[in-house]
């Protein structure tokens, strides 16, 4: 059957390298489109919310696509992935510029790292940039096929603390333990970039396009 | 805990990579692709492009290498090269590159780095820094930055140079031995350590690699956070698996 997985575009990162990945384990007859119109976004199959850079920049270039609404509806109805930014700016509030206030569909914050030095004596510079651990806390469909404990590639200064524990769908460890996934019904977001992930990246977008909500 | 990465680099010249890459089952050497491709399935951490064509007709051809390559490789992309202004950058991340390398453009214009980390975030922008040493024999160790393929010096030393890149905001610091380039014999380790002790970001090390040992070297007695090396990977002597493999039981972390 096919289907149309629409990639959010409102001009924030490297949105070529999510739609080609999506591209790559979509079914050949599925439709990906690469758009900023909420009504596209809306009637979409599934959608993917990437995004890179500054909390600030990111909400402003949300405002001004108009995107508020399509985003938050899409993320309470349809199969909904959350890339880096598309994950963080779903939490109520950020630290990143002095404090920026975010779409807050989850309670919870956006916390900077504590940098500093790990018990083995590593320095935790930030960002927090190559390939970690997620260590997957539960079963979920967008597991299947990947080994707990893979590693996935992240670049990020800050992370999501949602107040409800029990969204946490994965977590990673870079000084303090944080939610590296959260999903709900119908959501999946994730800090790392399974777009730039090889393998298990790939893996898990396959597992999202397949995901029966 | 976050593995130390390995990262092979090409050198392409209008399209084609140079220096010989000889896997046995590819049936282009010289395409960028098919050897990127290899690398990503030998388990490449990231892998680094760098653009050495020299007549600015053929300046174009990378970019589409890079387009290329990320429609198909899914892994983190840098280029470097060439790399001069803003439009420069943007060209290279819109054909899928997540980074881009500035080495010679930085020396010249410094604030170009402050400007492109400042619109294009940190996470996207390396310096690559060609470094020489220069102190003689019972001097304390100083190294400079040079250009040109270390032929030219600059005046410029690699700590201070190194710290005011970190404060002007670049993401990672690709860290050459000029002294070692080419030569086989081992990353300048004393080099690595001064300028990781002195910079809080990410540190490449580049220049010299020879074996497998010299890869471990470069983590534990340079404290490098990824190794970069071309020629053991391009002519064969090792793959990228085998190379990750031999850091692992030297306990280094990597991801395998």
């Amino acid at each position: 059957m096919t289907q149309r997985i629409t990639v959010i575009d409102y001009a924030m990162g490297n949105l070529r390298s999510v739609a080609k990945a999506v591209e790559h384990v979509a079914a050949e007859d599925d439709e990906v489109l690469v758009s900023d119109d909420p009504k596209l976004i809306l009637d979409s199959d599934r959608v993917v919310f990437p995004g890179q850079g500054a909390a600030r920049d990111c909400m402003a270039a949300i405002s001004d696509h108009h995107l508020n609404r399509a985003i938050l509806d899409a993320a309470q109805s349809k199969p909904f992935l959350g890339i880096c930014m598309g994950q963080q700016v779903l939490l109520n509030f950020s630290e990143e510029n002095n404090g920026t206030r975010l779409l807050g569909l989850f309670d919870g914050n956006v916390h900077r790292f504590p940098g500093g030095v790990a018990p083995d004596g590593e320095a935790l510079k930030i960002p927090h940039m190559g390939w970690n651990q997620v260590y997957q806390g539960y079963e979920h469909p967008l597991w299947h096929g990947i080994e707990q404990d893979s590693r996935f590639y992240f670049v990020h200064s800050y992370y999501v603390d949602p107040v409800q524990q029990n969204l946490v769908a994965a977590t990673t460890d870079y000084g303090v333990s944080f939610a590296s996934a959260i999903a709900t019904r119908n959501l999946f977001a994730v800090q790392f970039h399974p777009e730039k992930s090889a393998d298990a990246g790939l893996q898990l977008l396959q597992n999202f396009v397949h995901w029966k909500v | 805990m976050l593995a130390k990465r390995i990262i092979p680099c090409l050198d392409v010249d209008a399209g084609r990579v140079v220096k010989g890459v000889k896997f046995v089952d590819i049936r282009d050497a010289g395409d960028p692709v098919e050897v990127a491709r290899r690398y990503n399935e030998e388990g490449a951490d990231e892998i680094t492009f760098l653009d050495i064509t020299a007549s600015s007709d053929d300046r174009d051809t990378i970019v589409r290498v890079v387009e290329q390559v990320a429609s198909e490789v899914f892994i983190p992309l840098t280029v470097g090269g060439g790399i001069r202004s803003a439009d420069d950058i943007r060209r290279m991340l819109n054909a899928g590159a997540d980074k881009v390398a500035i080495n010679t453009a930085a020396v010249f214009n410094p604030e170009f780095v402050k400007q492109a980390t400042e619109r294009f975030g940190s996470q996207c922008i390396v310096v690559a820094i060609d470094a020489k040493q220069v102190s003689r024999e019972g001097e304390p160790l100083k190294w400079e930055i040079f250009t040109h393929g270390g032929r030219k010096p600059t005046g410029l030393d690699a700590i201070e140079w190194a710290k005011r890149m970190s404060d002007y905001g670049t993401g990672e610091i690709l860290l050459t031995s000029m002294d070692r380039d080419g030569t086989k014999i081992g990353f300048d380790n004393a080099l690595t350590r001064t300028i990781v002790d002195a910079v809080p970001i990410p540190v490449i090390a580049s220049g010299g690699v020879g074996n497998l040992q010299h890869l471990v070297d470069g983590v534990k007695q340079g404290g490098a956070d990824a190794v970069l090396a071309a020629s053991i990977f391009h002519f064969a002597e090792y793959t990228v698996g085998e190379a990750k493999q031999f850091m692992q039981d030297q306990d280094v972390e990597v991801r395998l």
